[in-house]
């Protein structure tokens, strides 16, 4: 007779199984409810820019030339009113969500990569090393922002695809010192010097130690940069360095519409509250990220 | 720590070298020239006028006079608002943006790091949630929407404050444009504020603290916020050093004279000398504030070596 909980002779053994970091992590973010709420807004905004040419009957450069600037009406299903030049809003704010979500995504994947890694770097080898990485970051920030994009866009000519390398290659900046001023505190922590006295290589020391240790303020900061990318976006469609009529971007379309607030006010509401209810969602999913890789909180 | 700081006040100098140096070749790389406009000049004027500015010299010799003069302080004239040198166009305009940008900068400190550390207490609960989405409306809204808007409700329906103009600096004229430059920076600083405080709570020096009696408040203040302080820090120089010299959108929307406007039409209209004065003003502090930033770091955190 075999006592409850003991495996009978002949049974397979149920393996133990692990709870690792990244379980732990997903269970963890799917109880928040702010985050789960945020990733259910977030989807059905990107679902509705890719399914913009089925959601409505126009395209978002035809112009209809009777019905110029009108407020939101259901006849003839402009359901967000048309802009200046008669074209409909609502599928403008769909094709802008395209833009501004691909520009946000990349531009600050491609910050958060460089960044990391070089903050992460510098301040963790430290001494001459970490004194010339900080003095070429220093270098960068000083350079206008606007200048470098005008001699990226003369040098490769304009594309799209550069607007979101010009961004993303300002961006990390900011994420590499903070990277680096935490990693000053982190490497000077216990468990480093254990993993030393262990014998870990400087690199998988980085990857495994300090790296998953930054998560915390990382995280944070992506939630704030992909607003800044969206807005930098819009600055520089702005100058005409940018995204090309007809074609049009949240930040080009909340730009035209604060010209226009006093009289056609869904010109700018309707832009602003897609731009609104993405990065609010996508605070409340850092936070949440924040909380669930937190190693601390067990 | 004094010889920390000595050392790199000196390696600053090599620093902002190479910045003069890339700023200055970059500028020449983009096409385009100071004296290319609508009217095509005649080709012996045009000669004349880039024989008068040095233009006509090969760029390397070009580089080296203006080395020579900034040695002595001279940033040279603008080419495109005529009859003023660069220095004097800066010394006019930054202190316009200095007091905007520092009011702003101290504004948003404060406001965000309370926001930030009232949030962290109560994580995940009502507060939390409300104090951070009130914040959060500083950074979704462009400060091209905030500006018109608070200019229209406040100015223009209200009647409480002056719609624009730099009036001497007078407190009226400058509550408008100081809370739209640090709604943003309210919104970033409590979140971050938030984010690394939220981590020190958990710790286990201010679990000590905890047990040995202290009141709450000494636990937050004295041992819980400095070492919160670290990724802030970080931030806070950079964010600084763009504040204090200025910001387009502003200025443009409450005609300000300040010297934002310069970076970005002196890019555009190729205004070689003036883009490059506001870029060495700019260099000075980013360097000056970074170094500031690493020496609180130390300060902040004790285990923290500068070496």
């Amino acid at each position: 007779m075999s006592l409850a909980g003991q495996a009978a002779p002949g049974d397979a053994l149920e393996p133990i199984k692990g709870r690792s970091l990244w379980d732990d992590a997903r269970r963890r973010l799917f109880a928040n409810r702010a985050a789960v709420a945020s990733m259910i807004a977030l989807g059905t905004i990107a679902l509705m820019a890719l399914l913009a040419d089925v959601l409505s009957p126009h395209a978002y450069y035809d112009i209809d030339y009777d019905r110029i600037a009108i407020p939101p009406t259901f006849d003839e299903q402009h359901w967000f009113g048309t802009d200046a030049n008669g074209r409909d809003l609502f599928v403008r704010v769909l094709y802008g969500a395209r833009v501004s979500l691909a520009v946000g995504i990349v531009a600050t994947v491609v910050s958060l990569i460089i960044g990391v890694l070089w903050g992460a770097v510098a301040g963790f080898v430290g001494g001459r090393v970490d004194a010339i990485m900080m003095r070429i970051v220093d270098v960068l920030y000083s350079l206008p922002f606007i200048f470098f994009v005008i001699i990226l866009m003369v040098v490769f000519d304009r594309n799209f695809i550069l607007m979101f390398v010009a961004i993303g290659a300002v961006e990390w900046l900011t994420m590499a010192r903070i990277v680096r001023g935490q990693t000053l505190s982190i490497r000077q922590k216990e468990f480093i010097e254990a993993a030393r006295a262990a014998g870990v290589g400087t690199f998988t020391m980085i990857r495994r130690h300090v790296i998953p240790n930054l998560l915390g303020p990382v995280v944070v900061y992506v939630t704030l940069t992909i607003p800044a990318v969206i807005l930098a976006e819009s600055f520089l469609s702005f100058l005409g360095l940018g995204i090309q009529e007809p074609l049009t971007s949240w930040g080009v379309l909340i730009s035209e519409g604060a010209n226009e607030m006093e009289t056609k006010p869904w010109m700018l509401f309707f832009p602003a509250l897609f731009m609104a209810v993405t990065l609010f969602s996508l605070n409340f999913i850092g936070d949440g990220l924040r909380d669930a890789l937190d190693p601390k909180d067990r | 720590m004094i010889g920390y700081v000595l050392r790199r006040l000196a390696g600053a100098i090599p620093t902002l070298f190479i910045i003069v140096a890339v700023a200055f070749f970059m500028m020449r790389a983009a096409p385009g020239g100071p004296f290319d406009g609508e009217r095509k000049l005649p080709p012996e004027i045009e000669r004349n006028i880039k024989a008068a500015y040095d233009l006509d010299k090969p760029l390397v010799t070009q580089f080296g006079l203006y080395l020579g003069r900034l040695l002595t302080g001279d940033f040279g004239p603008s080419f495109k608002n005529k009859d003023f040198s660069v220095g004097e166009l800066i010394a006019a305009g930054a202190p316009v943006s200095l007091r905007l940008g520092l009011s702003a900068i101290t504004i948003a400190a404060l406001i965000g790091m309370a926001l930030g550390i009232i949030a962290a207490l109560n994580q995940n609960r009502a507060t939390d949630f409300s104090v951070m989405s009130a914040a959060m409306i500083g950074i979704t809204i462009p400060t091209f929407v905030t500006a018109p808007l608070l200019t229209l409700l406040l100015g223009v329906y209200a009647g409480w404050l002056p719609v624009a103009t730099w009036n001497n600096g007078a407190l009226a004229n400058m509550i408008l444009p100081v809370t739209v430059l640090a709604l943003p920076q309210i919104a970033v600083i409590s979140r971050l504020t938030r984010g690394s405080m939220i981590e020190v709570l958990r710790s286990n020096f201010v679990r000590t603290a905890r047990a040995k009696g202290l009141s709450e408040f000494t636990v937050v203040t004295r041992h819980a916020l400095p070492a919160a302080l670290l990724p802030l820090v970080s931030y806070l120089g950079p964010a600084t050093a763009a504040l204090v010299t200025g910001s387009l959108v502003v200025e443009q929307i409450f005609q300000l004279p300040g010297i934002g406007r310069y970076f970005v039409l002196g890019a555009l209209n190729r205004d070689y000398t003036l883009v490059m004065g506001v870029i060495i003003l700019y260099a000075s502090l980013i360097i000056a504030l970074n170094l500031i930033a690493d020496v609180l770091y130390a300060v902040l955190d004790p285990k923290v070596r500068l070496a």
